[in-house]
């Protein structure tokens, strides 16, 4: 029998990959995600060689290709140096939009550290000095949203 | 380098949704496509490089699931998981490894998954990921740090947008045609400050492919050889807060190792046409910064003197870009096809009148963390 496959109805089949992970946040990550749950504070580290602060601290130096050993303690305040606010919603968001996405240049820092800022967003401009608002100690499990947004000072 | 050539190509129409095709079928297709474009056939093919993303397709080893729709059941498969523009560089790279003729096939339907969700997939899962980030949010905020280092204007976005959907007019495969004004662009819903709706790409359905051979074998085929004068790739940091955002310097640095290897000293002048990855209106003057065609932050400036325009000495994505037609993957494939069909002399009435040397680009990674810059001519 011959079939005339462009008169054939196209079927779709709904499906979902939900993967269980368990990563492994490495001992440095680990550091700085233990800063936050126990302490409220922001870590990160500095290159020996080319001095770069790094937030979140890195194991290793992706410039230099070396190792780095000392951690720093950065300032919980800092200057927004780019921003987006997000009028869009989708499920994976942690907030409903408006909201915005900043990079975060912290007191003591070279590297921008990416997170959210939630009020005031009228008043969110480039250089504007933003202060972590961290969650309550008993909501703390050692996770990027410890701190729960940065808000502006 | 020895010299090699791109003898054939073959792209689909890019659409919202092809709803009768499956990714196998597509790649069967552009198989198909691209080996009557070059008159080779299956046996003038030695090894095959498939281009896909596990997520896009809902399946892991997803490269793997498309090799007989490429005919190379018996050949050697290798496959590549990012843009068509890394897929064919890699090609390009077994030719000279002593390999004779590769064919480079990229497909993806993004409307069989959820694309936010997918590219919410490429950012570290421990410190971004939890965030939602996502490539709308994240190039946002990439033209957000652009507009500020140059005090470049949300219109010189818009612009750009009017021109590629008015170009993409002249283009059969594209996806999205649109008559626009700089009104429209401006007023079009809010997504993520500053880009609106009519400043991002669609995600659209398709797949492309090329056919790239050595000297001896470009002679084969029936198609006028278009030869690989310059090709490169660079990348930069992973993380977003690790990177000027606003400065390309993975591009700067692999368009100046393609011109160095095509012997270009001025390639603003020695390239006819420039086919590049505008996945959103802001990257088209920041990419050409990147290019090096004009100092940073005077990318706006080369469209506001219409030197990009169908009509100006460099026109920029007469295709109308990634702007017009997004079929992941496959988008930066059709950056090079598009080159290709310009210096064969074949695009159409998109055809930039007696176009001899073209520039075709594709990126990887967040916000353009990679860059791939293809320098092809039709003269050898």
């Amino acid at each position: 029998m011959k079939t005339k496959l462009d008169e054939v109805e196209a079927l779709t089949l709904r499906g979902r990959i939900a993967v269980p992970y368990t990563w492994w946040v490495g001992e440095v990550g680990s550091r700085f995600l233990i800063a936050l749950r126990d302490e409220g504070k922001i870590i990160g580290n500095r290159c020996s060689r080319c001095h770069t602060v790094y937030v979140p601290p890195r194991k290793n130096c992706g410039s230099c290709f070396c190792d780095i050993d000392q951690f720093v303690e950065l300032g919980n305040e800092g200057i927004v140096s780019a921003y987006t606010v997000v009028r869009f919603k989708y499920r994976l968001q942690p907030v409903d939009p408006p909201f915005a996405y900043a990079v975060i240049h912290l007191d003591g820092a070279d590297a921008g550290l990416v997170h959210l800022i939630k009020n005031d967003l009228d008043k969110l401009r480039n250089g504007v000095r933003v202060r972590a608002w961290f969650k309550d100690r008993s909501e703390r499990t050692g996770h990027i949203l410890d701190i729960d947004s940065f808000q502006i000072i | 380098m020895d010299n090699m050539a791109i003898v054939g190509v073959a792209q689909t129409k890019f659409e919202r949704r092809k709803e009768d095709k499956t990714n196998y079928d597509l790649v069967f297709e552009m198989t198909k496509g691209v080996l009557e474009d070059s008159g080779l056939t299956l046996k003038d093919v030695d090894n095959v490089v498939t281009v896909s993303n596990d997520f896009l397709d809902g399946r892991t080893i997803s490269s793997m699931a498309v090799g007989e729709a490429a005919g190379a059941r018996d050949k050697n498969i290798s496959t590549v998981e990012g843009d068509g523009t890394f897929g064919a560089f890699y090609g390009a790279m077994r030719v000279l490894s002593g390999f004779n003729t590769t064919m480079v096939v990229a497909h993806s339907k993004g409307s069989e998954g959820d694309i936010k969700h997918i590219t919410n997939g490429m950012f570290d899962p421990i410190f971004q990921r939890l965030l939602g980030l996502e490539a709308i949010a994240a190039s946002a905020i990439q033209a957000n740090a652009y507009m500020d280092r140059y005090g470049v204007g949300e219109e010189s976005f818009a612009h750009v947008s009017v021109k590629n959907h008015g170009n993409a007019k002249n283009n059969p495969y594209a996806h999205l045609p649109m008559d626009l004004t700089v009104d429209d662009v401006m007023r079009s819903q809010k997504i993520a400050d500053p880009i609106k709706l009519l400043d991002c790409s669609p995600v659209s359905d398709g797949a492309a492919a090329i056919i790239i051979a050595n000297e001896a074998h470009a002679r084969r085929a029936k198609t006028k050889p278009i030869w690989i004068k310059g090709i490169a790739h660079c990348a930069d940091a992973f993380f977003l807060g690790d990177r000027d955002l606003a400065d390309p310097k993975s591009l700067r640095e692999a368009a100046k190792r393609a011109y160095a290897m095509a012997g270009m000293s001025d390639p603003m002048n020695a390239l006819d046409v420039v086919e590049l990855y505008d996945a959103f209106s802001y990257m088209e003057p920041l990419w050409l910064e990147g290019l090096g065609f004009c100092d940073p932050g005077g990318g706006s400036r080369l469209l506001e003197e219409g030197i990009t325009t169908m009509s100006g000495t460099l026109p920029v994505n007469p295709s109308g870009g990634v702007l017009s037609s997004h079929a992941l993957l496959a988008a930066g494939l059709a950056r090079i096809i598009e080159a290709v069909l310009q210096l064969r002399g074949e695009a159409g009435n998109r055809q930039v009148p007696g176009a001899k040397t073209a520039l075709a680009h594709g990126i990887n990674g967040p916000c353009g963390q990679s860059h791939c810059v293809w320098v092809l001519s039709s003269e050898k």
